[in-house]
């Protein structure tokens, strides 16, 4: 137990732990301090000064979230002086953002026009930016307008500190800072995962996801266009919070019935598909061991990492293409759904594929980007059309005039919208390990995994890297040369602990079979695409929100699943089958992490 | 001249060799760079970030934050003349216009020869004799029009040239 000491914040007597940050100690005490610089997923900056306090004996006003409590102080929030020291602050942001509010896909989740209306803003005290000085800046997945930022470096700590992609940096001192890419190219041609971190952390519109709203109303009105949607997993845990539900609050079948009126022609699983990844990448997986630890199959690389995540497929495309042989060739869920639809569904309802929009709902801006990889299109034409993100379907779906709340309970579309509660987990960290885990061992043995109601929890939590480790014994006559082997798997979440274990693989003291990394800290449900803001007690509420769901469903084992088994029987014969190859499968492309012409 | 062609390449790796491989080491590292090649172009910094395993974005971060360190190409002497408030009383803009008219060119540019550069620079601590300035790392304090001229003479001179060893290539 650390030292208590005593503080006296406004009228309001309390003890705090040594080393406590005034802010904390307010939020302790019940009082609301204003933050703007400030993030809980981040590392302290001080540097928008708008959480600025007085503490008794020292001139100068100090910033809340910066000082650490070593001694009893008195502090005051509320004195004339913090007013108006914050307002000038405040006023100061103010006449250097372009505040072009109705536009602004920020308008009323900006922390800044929160702010301002906190504070009685009636006026810019100091000249106004009038009109944009900066070019947009627009790649696939993510749009940079420099106009409205205030060098809060939120982005910048996600980047460097929280992500370790470094796609943005601080250039200039003083005045004159700017955030920018390396070298201040466009964002499409640096090294950026297209993770989106950095969009849900801007307090601003500065940083927004590249919205494909108007093309999908586009396809959605023409009667010629039969317009599929699919919903990941973690969508539906989050997007209730754009329309008054509290974190972690479900509502799967309420969102059906909203996208059925806005006008989707069919409604899918996206957990359908990732039963189907999980048949894929558990076959290619148990592959890829038997050659590496019984044929001796040198070119065979274990560890095998998963390939679900786009951002994380980019990152290692970047900083580790050497290691890109480890990859499971698997496409993500997504991507194998498109492909599915547009060939083994277009023709089972007789739609020619050219007029067939495939839209996926997605937490993740990534997604934008993955779709339009030139090898996804192994169907024809794009696997998918487009990828759309939570907040982007909320808007979608306010825009319809569709109350959420009052909507009945609608189920999904077949024969491709059953999706097993493993495929659910898919959306929190550790769910497709879990899911992997759950069908590979009763492949191998033919019963359960030895977890109580099949929960496997030592990979679950939000911990940054965690592992397991599972011996088989007894296995079925055709995996006898499983027999006895400890399978050992480890999972990562946010690529600065995915790079952890790429560090480790690159010393060789990497001793697992198998690692599951998701780009976004917390996994899917915590992807750039979800709802604004984002903290790790929202992201554990969506996680509780995912595993009660799994809890709830009858069919909790990927290869259980009925509609895979048909979709086998009827159209691709086996896992890992040909056709399977020709559809479920891409390779990746080695990238560097330097984005220059002539390097 | 460019750190991408081989002699130049041979002659950033000993830089860099001459420090560890670690982050830590960035600014000493940026500080010989600049010093010997006047400047640190893309390919230097590619070469930094693959040597200490700093990102690029990082390093050209920082390369922004110094005034002393610079990405554009240098003269081989880069005059700083100081604009903090003891040199400005003192005098400044004259000294401005000396320097402007000696070398023919702008604050901010470089002289066609590639041999002097102007640039502003805050204070230098030589308030107790202003108007002051360097010269590469040379103070030159209470300055005159007329010692200006003496100055850039002297620096104009090949010999004294070869004294400051160090300095881009023409």
């Amino acid at each position: 137990m650390s030292e208590m000491i005593p503080v006296q914040i406004d009228d309001i007597t309390c003890e705090v732990e040594k080393g406590t940050t005034i802010l904390q100690a307010c939020k302790c005490a019940g009082l609301r301090v204003p933050t703007l610089c400030h993030h809980p997923d981040l590392e302290v900056a001080g540097i928008c000064r708008i959480c600025v306090v007085e503490v008794e004996g020292m001139s100068g006003l100090q910033a809340a979230c910066a000082f650490p409590i070593r001694q009893p102080i008195k502090v005051r929030t509320n004195s004339p002086r913090v007013r108006r020291a914050r307002r000038v602050n405040l006023d100061l942001i103010l006449s250097e953002h372009y505040g072009d509010c109705y536009t602004c896909t920020r308008n009323g989740t900006c922390e800044l026009q929160d702010l301002a209306r906190e504070y009685g803003v009636d006026r810019y005290r100091y000249p106004s930016t009038t009109a944009p000085k900066f070019r947009i800046d627009r790649s696939t997945a993510i749009v940079r307008d420099q106009n409205k930022c205030i060098s809060c470096k939120r982005c910048i700590r996600t980047c460097i500190d929280l992500q370790q992609v470094s796609a943005l940096e601080t250039a200039n001192r003083g005045h004159d800072v700017l955030i920018q890419t390396a070298f201040n190219k466009p964002i499409s041609e640096v090294v950026c995962i297209n993770c989106g971190q950095c969009i849900n952390r801007c307090p601003t519109g500065a940083l927004r996801s590249n919205m494909p709203n108007e093309l999908i109303w586009q396809a959605i009105d023409d009667p010629e266009k039969h317009v599929i949607i699919q919903t990941a997993p973690s969508p539906r845990a989050a997007i209730g919070e754009e329309f008054g539900y509290e974190p972690g609050t479900s509502v799967t079948k309420k969102l059906n019935a909203a996208l059925r009126r806005v006008g989707f022609d069919s409604i899918f699983d996206t957990n359908f598909a990732a039963d189907l990844t999980i048949m894929e990448e558990g076959t290619e997986l148990l592959t890829r061991l038997k050659k590496a630890l019984v044929d001796g199959d040198s070119s065979v690389k274990v560890p095998m990492f998963t390939s679900c995540s786009p951002g994380w497929v980019k990152y290692i495309e970047h900083y580790y293409p050497e290691y890109l042989d480890h990859l499971s060739t698997c496409k993500s869920p997504q991507q194998m759904f498109g492909a599915i639809l547009k060939t083994y569904y277009a023709k089972k309802i007789g739609v020619n594929p050219d007029k067939m929009v495939v839209v996926a709902l997605m937490p993740c801006v990534a997604k934008k980007f993955e779709c339009n990889r030139p090898e996804m299109t192994d169907s024809g034409g794009k696997d998918v059309d487009f990828g759309l993100t939570t907040r982007e379907m909320a808007v979608l779906i306010k825009e319809s005039g569709i109350h959420l709340k009052d909507l009945p309970d609608e189920d999904f579309d077949h024969p491709l919208g059953l999706g097993s509660g493993a495929g659910l987990i898919f959306g929190a960290t550790g769910g497709v390990m879990e899911a992997a885990i759950r069908s590979v061992y009763e492949i191998v043995t033919g019963r359960p995994v030895p977890f109580k109601g099949l929960d496997v929890t030592p990979i679950r939590g939000m911990e940054g890297i965690r592992d397991a480790a599972l011996t088989i014994e007894n296995p079925l006559p055709e995996y006898q040369w499983l027999d006895g082997i400890t399978l050992k798997v480890a999972v990562a979440h946010g690529t600065a602990n995915a790079k952890l274990l790429m560090e480790r693989l690159k010393e060789g003291t990497l001793d697992y079979h198998f690692i599951e990394v998701m780009a976004c800290p917390g996994g899917c449900l915590g992807g750039g695409g979800q709802p604004i803001p984002t903290s790790p007690e929202i992201r554990a509420a969506r996680a509780r929100a995912i595993y009660a769901e799994d809890h709830e469903l009858v069919l909790r084992k990927s290869h259980e699943n009925p509609e895979i088994n048909q979709l086998y029987a009827e159209f691709l014969g086996e896992p890992l089958g040909h056709l399977s190859h020709k559809l479920l499968h891409t390779h990746y492309t080695p990238r560097g992490r330097f984005f220059l012409e002539g390097i | 001249m460019t750190t991408g062609t081989r002699a130049v390449a041979d002659e950033l790796q000993e830089i860099l060799l001459n420090h560890e491989k670690d982050r830590t080491q960035l600014l000493p590292i940026l500080v010989d760079i600049n010093k010997y090649f006047g400047h640190i172009d893309s390919n230097a910094i590619i070469e930094v970030s693959r040597y200490t395993g700093v990102p690029i974005g990082e390093i050209h971060g920082v390369i922004t934050f110094y005034s002393f360190l610079g990405q554009k190409k240098r003269g081989r002497f880069v005059i700083r003349l100081c604009r903090t408030i003891s040199c400005d009383i003192a005098g400044k803009d004259q000294i401005v216009r000396v320097l402007e008219k000696e070398l023919g060119i702008h604050f901010g540019e470089t002289t066609d020869d590639g041999v002097f550069s102007l640039e502003y620079t805050n204070c230098i601590g030589m308030c107790d004799n202003p108007p002051a300035m360097l010269i590469n790392d040379k103070v030159y304090g209470g300055l005159t029009p007329e010692r200006v001229v003496d100055i850039l003479d002297s620096f104009k001179l090949s010999e004294y040239q070869d004294m400051f060893g160090y300095g881009g290539v023409e």
